[in-house]
């Protein structure tokens, strides 16, 4: 057996005890790429997903609304933070990272490329993305890196308002006028399936999951987790009393799971491309906040060294 | 052994969990430090993994000033999830 034969089985054994692995341990270089494209990822996803909700803080319908929706869009400004700072625990910098969502070479979660056009969308959003998002990463609360685990669990901590305050929202809309109620059932009608699609390509289609679970980077499936997202929000749209958008969708009393119709895969895909309806307009807006606060960085950095001159 | 600097010593008890903040000593330099941390604070396997840091590369929060410091967070319970109040029906939230 050759050395680095030996070093992967070891790592593996480690993986199999369920020990977590820290950044300065030995791993398989594929390890490191796919967890830096992961966290990546990740981290880029809290931060496009700044600008949906953005675009309604100024026009919440209230104080106490604003507030709230303020708030929530500073706690995912501090998730990228987490997740940018985990990732570079394995040898990758902030700038190359944001480089790459710029450039484009970095992918972002999808659902972020779909227009925020009514305020019920910020209930839907809360209630269904952020729901979908609780689910994964509440699995990766597990995940074998430590870094990531770590900051999945302050995370999920800190996002358990996220998807209560949405699905106030809801409730509040369909108690509301005919009007309202017809805006939530809006919302959920253009939000569910890019809510499902959230949970990545189908398993039979999804090259590294099989790689990803045997490295316990990934402790569930994409069509697990998808089912179970699906499982626990059909009885919340009951109480809400709207219709998801899926007339196949039913409870199967064998398999004790509610069957669901396909997602379209190629509207999947076409948005992953970068075809979906705000593809553009999220990156520009990106980049141009990054061009706009090139001053901000610059004039931080000139007063620390003022301030270094002066003491020494 | 005045001259020698103060460094705060983190112990991380097994993989998984963050580095904690144990206590402090002094050493010659980071090598003596780290040797010495493992000595006094992990005589008893402790721990899996030892940081020191120079007590003097530590910027703290001024506790005096801590009403006025802390404050921005004080007026915003939203920020908790019990702030909604949701149907009991409802589960998985």
């Amino acid at each position: 057996m050759t050395e680095i034969e030996s070093k992967l089985l070891e790592f593996q054994d480690r993986i199999d005890r369920d020990e977590r692995i820290e950044a300065k341990d030995w791993m398989p270089e594929e390890y490191r790429r796919s967890l830096i494209r992961q966290i990546g990822q990740h981290a880029h996803s809290e931060i496009v997903g700044m600008l949906p909700e953005g675009n309604w803080i100024t026009r919440a319908p209230n104080l106490r609304r604003k507030a709230i929706l303020l708030s929530k869009v500073q706690d995912e400004a501090g998730h990228g933070l987490y997740l940018y700072s985990a990732a570079e625990t394995l040898g990758i910098d902030r700038d190359t990272m944001i480089d790459e969502l710029h450039s484009g070479k970095a992918k972002y979660s999808s659902i972020f490329n779909y227009p925020t056009i009514s305020w019920a969308d910020m209930g839907a959003i809360g209630w269904l993305v952020d729901g979908a998002a609780i689910v994964n990463q509440v699995a990766l609360c597990r995940t074998s890196f430590g870094p990531y685990a770590r900051a999945m669990v302050r995370i999920c901590k800190e996002e358990s308002f996220h998807q209560r305050q949405g699905y106030e929202i809801m409730l509040d809309l369909c108690k509301g006028s005919s009007d309202q109620k017809a805006m939530a059932q809006d919302a959920l009608n253009r939000w569910w399936w890019p809510s499902l699609m959230m949970f990545g390509p189908s398993d039979k289609d999804s090259p590294n999951t099989a790689q990803s679970m045997a490295w316990r980077i990934k402790r569930f499936t994409n069509d697990e987790l998808r089912q179970k997202f699906v499982d626990m929000t059909v009885p919340q749209a009951e109480i809400l009393g709207i219709k998801i958008p899926d007339d196949k969708l039913k409870w199967n009393e064998e398999r004790r799971h509610y069957d669901f119709d396909e997602i379209n895969w190629e509207e999947f895909y076409s948005v992953v491309k970068g075809n979906g309806p705000c593809n553009r307009q999220r990156i520009e807006a990106r980049k141009k906040a990054h061009e706009q606060g090139q001053w901000v960085r610059d004039a931080a950095l000139a007063y620390a060294e003022k301030r270094s001159k002066k003491i020494a | 052994m005045t001259n020698w600097p103060l460094f705060e010593v983190f112990i991380r008890s097994k993989n998984g969990l963050d580095h904690k903040h144990v206590g402090s000593l002094h050493a010659s330099d980071d090598n003596m430090a780290i040797e010495n941390a493992r000595d006094v604070y992990s005589r008893r396997m402790e721990g899996v993994s030892i940081w020191v840091v120079e007590s003097k590369h530590i910027t703290a929060s001024d506790p005096k000033e801590n009403s006025a410091f802390f404050e921005p967070a004080e007026d915003k319970i939203y920020r908790h999830p019990t702030f909604y109040h949701l149907p009991d029906e409802l589960k998985h939230m």
